[in-house]
């Protein structure tokens, strides 16, 4: 093994397989904690142990690992939903798809004009791979719960870019988008429970279908 | 060459049965039961030998030779493969998709004599083996040109070489670990282990492997179980060399390590059929191409 970072991107990159590829949603969930906690480490390990950065692992550790998924466990549990049933497109393909998007991630990061010591590394492949398997998500599954997952998966990826930048980059900026991210899941909560309670059921299909 | 040759051979069909033998014992104390002794698949084996043939009369000669494929072909493998840091004895450019197809001859011989008896129960059994080999068929192929392109050769002597401690702490760890993962899969899949198939159970809805080899009896079971012993041997060296890839240099302590390494991984088998439940039907398929999706990545990452 290389170094600490690339494992550490390759089980993000394998987490983002196993949420495509699977449909039970409180594993989807667990996954993306877990991701969103391994990714935490991450500024510690690319920059070394700093106030900056411990600060940065310690905010992206209790809302991506710790409270995010919690508000999602406890939503399900509200809406009493266990799997996705019929993904837009089946799971496999789906799979297929991410692969094709990881590789394509990787060949375009080859090819993106970065400074040397990014070159090699997996943390801008990693990144751009996250963010699409996150696209990915958002537009393939029905349940409104997937979707935030999705979005939770995407952030990772900018969260992994935003690494590059941390040193660049003052506190308030990634506070900010932390934030937003909680706010995010936040609104998609209750708009979750107003889906649900307007047609008993979460499947968001049902919201482009004209009601007089 | 020929004491090299020798050497070879016995180390696999006498160490073979053993491996069998541990992850029976494993799963007995993981039950908390005493379990059979580790010697027990030797022991059958030398009962079903005793025993007579027992022959349908709508089988044809297609149904004797299926077992003798299934004990010829791990054993020509086996030639093929280095067993850890000990080279192989038949080694050419290339060998390593003769290796693959061995194995894919051995399932159609299979195939063939279960199909034989003409049983619709053995057919189903089939399909599913069949199934399940297309699947898992990429994977090992994925994994294997990995290994070429890191190793810069196409003879499975190259692939498992000396260059495996240095590939490992340099960028291609993390492939070479995805493949690792990959190829434990594959050996789960290809010796009907637990999250696959149970060897051990008789349902018929859920059998795969086991329901085709039903009908034989006597020697013929016999060369079946030690065929699978050794196929399971075969395949685990593969694995065994990437795990432990050092060398001694004295060929004593490398066969050392070797059949340790083997043992390990029978106790691991034994601890995942313990801990596992099994896989439905139709998340099989789709396990097999998660695996073969990963090894493509694996093969990425190496590439770039």
């Amino acid at each position: 093994m290389s170094d600490v970072n690339s494992v550490i991107l390759l089980v993000v990159i394998l987490l983002n397989f196993f949420t495509l590829g699977s449909a039970r949603l409180v594993a989807c969930i667990r996954a993306a904690a877990l991701q969103g906690a391994l990714l935490a480490l991450l500024p510690v390990t690319v920059h070394g142990l700093s106030g900056h950065s411990l600060m940065l692992a310690t905010g992206a550790f209790t809302l991506k690992g710790l409270f995010i998924p919690w508000l999602l466990l406890r939503a399900i549990r509200e809406v009493r939903i266990r799997r996705e049933m019929e993904p837009l497109i089946g799971l496999v393909p789906t799979l297929f798809l991410g692969v094709l998007a990881t590789v394509a991630a990787f060949l375009f990061a080859d090819r993106l004009p970065l400074l040397l010591e990014h070159q090699d590394g997996l943390l801008v492949p990693a990144s751009l791979a996250t963010m699409l398997t996150g696209f990915l998500l958002l537009m393939t599954r029905r349940k409104a719960i997937t979707q935030v997952v999705g979005y939770l998966i995407l952030e990772n990826g900018i969260f992994i870019f935003g690494v590059l930048l941390s040193t660049a980059m003052p506190l308030v900026v990634e506070a900010g988008v932390l934030l937003d991210l909680l706010v995010a899941v936040f609104v998609m909560g209750i708009v979750l429970n107003q889906i649900n309670r307007e047609f008993s059921t979460i499947n968001t299909e049902r919201l482009s279908a004209l009601k007089e | 060459m020929t004491a090299h040759l020798l050497v070879h051979l016995l180390v696999l069909l006498l160490f073979a049965p053993l491996l069998p033998g541990v992850i029976t014992r494993t799963k007995a104390r993981f039950a908390g039961r005493r379990g059979a002794p580790l010697l027990q698949p030797y022991y059958d084996l030398l009962r079903l030998w005793r025993k007579g043939f027992v022959l349908s009369r709508t089988t044809t000669w297609v149904f004797s030779a299926g077992p003798v494929v299934a004990l010829v072909v791990p054993i020509l493998a086996a030639l093929l493969l280095p067993f850890g840091a000990l080279p192989a004895p038949l080694s050419f450019e290339g060998d390593l998709i003769l290796f693959v197809y061995l194995f894919a001859l051995a399932r159609f011989f299979t195939v063939a004599a279960a199909l034989d008896t003409g049983s619709s129960f053995e057919g189903m059994g089939a399909a599913r083996e069949v199934t399940f080999a297309c699947l898992a068929e990429p994977t090992l192929m994925f994994a294997l040109l990995v290994l070429a392109k890191l190793s810069g050769g196409l003879s499975l002597g190259t692939l498992f070489g000396t260059h495996l401690p240095a590939s490992w702490g340099g960028a291609a760890g993390p492939a070479l670990g995805l493949i690792l993962v990959c190829l434990f899969v594959v050996l789960l899949v290809e010796n009907s282990r637990i999250p696959f198939d149970d060897p051990n159970t008789h349902l018929e809805l859920t059998m795969i492997h086991e329901v085709m080899v039903l009908d034989h009896s006597g020697p013929a079971f016999g060369m079946i179980l030690y065929g699978a012993a050794l196929k399971l041997m075969v395949l685990g060296s593969m694995l065994v060399r990437l795990a432990l890839p050092w060398n001694s240099g004295v060929w004593f302590l490398d066969l050392l390590i070797y059949l340790g390494g083997l043992l390990l991984l029978a106790v691991l088998i034994g601890v995942v059929e313990s801990i596992m439940a099994r896989l439905r039907l139709v998340r099989v398929p789709q396990v097999l191409i998660g695996t073969s999706l990963v090894s493509v990545f694996a093969l990425v990452l190496v590439l770039r």
